[in-house]
């Protein structure tokens, strides 16, 4: 059994041999996801502390691998809280380890993808990763780490402690990697300039191996609230979750163990829901054989009268900032965005923000510019596979009197503490009933109001064309009938064109 | 006939003010500060009725209106006024322009017509704005027929004021175009005017001296007359007193071309004079085929069609020959050409037919068997 394989392997050494679900399939696509990984910690590290990200990259050449890939070096600094010297050692050079197995949104969801990236480094250069971190305490520490893959530890190579002077707070991440720079090229470029896009209290530098800059400045300060860590909500539960629990609790009754487990259950709830799966509140929850564990699962799934999970976990970006981001990326010439209520999934609450932009630097491409994310995360891979491209074609845009050949970018942004992932890798959202309803409905909210606008903008056309006509012809009517009447000036026709343009005025 | 003559430098002073008026009232309406209107009949289908009195088509009482406020009316309405201004210049300069050119010509004023359909449309508007044949205010089509016979014509265009010239000067017989049309008739020894379809037989006719051994204007329409043709049979008609007769080849079609001759089209029921109803149509019948047994080809689908349209026709009721013929040809589902008379020799059509056809042609039926 999977189990069983999982334990006879390291954790290292399990995801090292399956790297492909992390999405290091390739050397273009490795570097790609590096970068991406490490940036991901970086303003996670940031956000959560509401500091405004100032995230610097450089991406350098370093040698020849093969024919096709190269060496380079990543380096990653961050102004983030920075890391606990007694954790960075862990929390970069063990797999599986770190802040992120709680419940609350963050842009990691399996708290491996930084780590996924340090051992790849190793793997293919034989380098040590070094890691600079202070929490702006007096000192700085530097580690120098190796992964042991085969028991998951990490091994440290060296140590350096220094003065604080300046109060520095944030980590830098520096390892080797092989990979294919100038093919990932496009995408990462992509990425940095749509992760402006969702993070516009962001500073975003990257320097890639040929020494460019690519310099995202951020156009605001304001920043959503970070999220708060909550319980599991019993919708979402499995049974392996299940079996943690009650080892791990000190309740003795079921009752207390349902109050003081799970999200939004109470005295009430709890004593409603045991009556119905048919358990005694007082029985033991550590006296639970493997069978009745399956079956409260199931029951808890099939409960109906479980308050919805709050929201309160959930860091979307908001109307404002969503808008921001888009201003300053895109430039269009109008813009609308929505943000729906709070909903869940199987017990996961989740929460959509979708935007239409038109006009400005968005191109006419024939197809509408989709851009998608996931806790401000951007999907840039398997885009036909996602739910918001279904929810996206299945809508009937004519009756929006909008043309796939206008220049508009759908902007969708799914936040949850689970997102609804088809893969490790981190690039499609799976096409779940809940998540696709609250995306159309976003859509269709957006939709309409562009709508409103594009019918503005065909009626203010109409008006102009109107008036360009009237002052084409009534010149000439004038002109030809001052002719053909042998009359020496032309009529005045300045008050017609007036009472033209005043007509005008009053139909928009 | 010295009564009846118009004088073509009045009837052109005519068209002047006619214009001049169109324009004056445009112009005084924008001075007035209101949207210039402007008013004509219309020429929609259920606007056009047949007089059985005239004997040509007309145009009814409904009237439709060209508003300069209209979005869509002032595009048309200043192709209209500068269509008249156009050819005010034109007529009072005593130049003649084509319908192709007027398209061209307005590109000058950027004034951009779609295509030559449109420009056609509006100087069809100005016709019947001012009931004037597009030809009177010298825009004049491109297709041209001639005539032949002992005419003297006196030109009023530009540079040949006062000459004359006599219609048998030119062997392949004179063009009817701007001048001739504008000229005025002097004097004539022919006592009739036969119009015939086809330029080959009318080359005939005139080797065969037919305008002097029947004293005739002779007329080459070239298919179906143009529009200053039939005018210009009407004047000879009108001005010179003579009767005419049209030979035509011997089937729905050539019967067809005789009768826009005689009664006009229903695209021009906003013009008069354009048609000449006491034309003849003299041959050839469909009659005249059994009697003088000529070679023929079988009548195809689309003539029966055309001969079922014509029997309703409302021209085809008021000379009992048209029915007759139509019902012949109906029979004997034969068709002929006026070349067919060859076979009984190249003089045949004009020492034998024609004579017996231009005695016979008024009869209206007599001559059936």
């Amino acid at each position: 059994m999977a189990q069983a394989t999982f334990e006879e392997i390291s954790a290292s050494d399990f995801f090292y041999r399956n790297r492909d679900i992390a999405g290091l399939t390739n050397p273009s696509r490795a570097i790609f996801v590096a970068i991406r990984e490490v940036v991901e910690n970086s303003l996670d590290a940031a956000e959560s502390q509401k500091i405004p990200p100032d995230i610097y990259v450089r991406l350098s050449y370093e040698g020849e691998a093969t024919k096709e890939t190269q060496i380079y070096k990543l380096r990653v600094q961050d102004n983030g809280s920075g890391i606990q010297p007694k954790f960075i050692p862990s929390a970069f050079g063990q797999v599986l380890y770190g802040s992120k197995y709680k419940l609350k949104q963050m842009r990691g969801t399996f708290g491996l993808g930084g780590k996924m990236a340090v051992l790849y480094g190793q793997v293919t250069t034989h380098k040590p990763a070094i890691v600079t971190s202070s929490t702006g305490q007096a000192k700085i520490y530097t580690f120098t780490l190796m992964i042991d893959i085969q028991r998951n530890r990490p091994i440290i190579l060296d140590r350096k402690v220094l003065i604080n002077k300046d109060n520095w707070h944030g980590t830098i991440v520096e390892f080797n990697l092989e990979g294919d720079y100038l093919r990932a090229m496009p995408k990462i470029i992509e990425y940095f300039k749509q992760t402006a896009m969702v993070n516009p209290y962001a500073n975003l530098t990257f320097v890639d191996p040929k020494g460019r800059l690519y310099k995202f400045t951020r156009a605001t300060t304001a920043m959503p609230d970070p999220p708060t860590e909550t319980l599991p909500h019993p919708y979402g539960v499995d049974v392996e979750l299940l079996q943690r629990l009650i080892q791990i609790t000190s309740s003795t009754n079921m009752s207390s163990f349902l109050r003081g487990h799970f999200h939004r259950v109470g005295e009430i709830t709890a004593q409603k829901f045991l009556e119905f799966a048919g358990i005694p509140p007082s029985k033991n929850p550590k006296k639970l054989t493997h069978e009745e564990i399956v079956k409260l699962m199931q029951n808890l799934k099939k409960f109906k009268d479980f308050l919805p999970p709050d929201a309160n976990c959930l860091s979307p970006l908001g109307e404002e900032l969503l808008k921001a981001g888009i201003m300053k990326e895109l430039k269009p010439e109008y813009l609308v965005v929505h943000q729906r209520k709070p909903s869940t999934y199987a017990g996961h609450p989740f929460i959509v923000e979708m935007a239409i932009a038109y006009g400005g630097d968005i191109p006419k491409t024939g197809n509408f510019v989709i851009y998608r994310f996931a806790n401000k995360i951007p999907l840039l891979y398997d885009e036909a596979s996602d739910v918001a491209y279904k929810v996206i074609s299945s809508m009937n845009w004519r009756r929006y009197k909008v043309a796939s050949d206008m220049p508009i970018a759908i902007v969708i942004h799914v936040c949850s503490t689970k997102v609804p992932y088809k893969t490790v890798g981190k690039e499609f959202i799976a096409d779940r009933p809940e998540v696709r309803k609250e995306e159309a409905n976003a859509l269709r909210e957006v939709s309409r109001q562009l709508q409103h606008f594009l019918s503005r903008k065909e009626h203010v056309h109409m008006e102009k064309k109107r008036l360009s006509i009237f002052s084409k012809y009534l010149p000439k009517i004038a002109q030809f009938s001052a002719m053909l009447a042998g009359k020496e000036k032309a009529p005045d026709i300045e008050k017609l064109l007036k009472s033209v343009q005043k007509y005008g005025a009053e139909e928009s | 006939m010295e009564q009846k003559k118009v004088k073509i430098t009045e009837k052109k002073q005519e068209v002047i003010k006619e214009l001049k008026a169109f324009g004056a009232n445009v112009y005084d309406q924008l001075e007035q500060g209101v949207f210039p209107t402007v008013n004509m009949p219309s020429r929609s289908t259920e606007n056009i009725t047949y007089d059985p009195t005239l004997r040509q088509y007309i145009l009814g009482e409904k009237n439709v209106g060209r508003n300069a406020r209209n979005i869509r009316h002032i595009k048309p309405f200043t192709q209209l006024a500068w269509v008249a201004m156009f050819s005010n210049e034109l007529t009072s300069q005593r130049k003649t322009s084509t319908l192709r050119d007027v398209y061209y010509s307005a590109q000058a004023y950027e004034m951009t017509f779609a295509d030559q359909q449109e420009s056609n449309n509006i100087i069809t508007d100005l016709e019947t704005l001012t009931g004037f044949a597009r030809e009177e205010f010298s825009i004049f089509p491109e297709e041209r027929s001639a005539i032949f016979g002992d005419l003297d014509i006196g030109y009023t265009v530009p540079g040949y004021e006062g000459k004359t010239v006599n219609l048998t000067s030119h062997p392949d017989g004179v063009l009817i175009g701007p001048a001739v049309t504008s000229s005025e008739f002097i004097k004539t020894s022919a006592n009739k005017v036969i119009a015939i379809e086809k330029g080959a037989l009318f080359t005939r006719f005139i080797e065969e001296s037919v305008h002097s051994k029947h004293k005739s204007l002779l007329i080459s329409c070239g298919g179906q007359a143009p529009r200053q043709t039939r005018s210009f049979i009407r004047r000879l008609h009108d001005e010179l007193g003579l009767p005419v007769y049209i030979l035509t080849d011997g089937d729905p079609w050539g019967m067809h071309i005789a009768q826009v001759i005689i009664s006009g089209s229903a695209n021009a029921a906003h013009l008069r004079d354009l048609n000449t109803p006491d034309a003849v149509w003299s041959g050839v019948w469909a009659s005249d085929i059994v009697e003088y047994k000529l070679p023929t080809d079988p009548l195809d689908d689309v003539d029966i069609k055309r001969l079922y349209e014509l029997q309703k026709d409302p021209r085809y009721q008021n000379d009992p020959v048209w029915q007759r013929e139509i019902k012949m040809f109906l029979k004997i589902r034969r068709k002929t050409e006026l070349e067919a008379f060859s076979r009984y020799g190249l003089t045949y059509i004009v020492d034998e037919y024609l004579p017996t056809k231009l005695d016979g042609a008024p009869s209206k039926g007599k001559k059936k068997k």
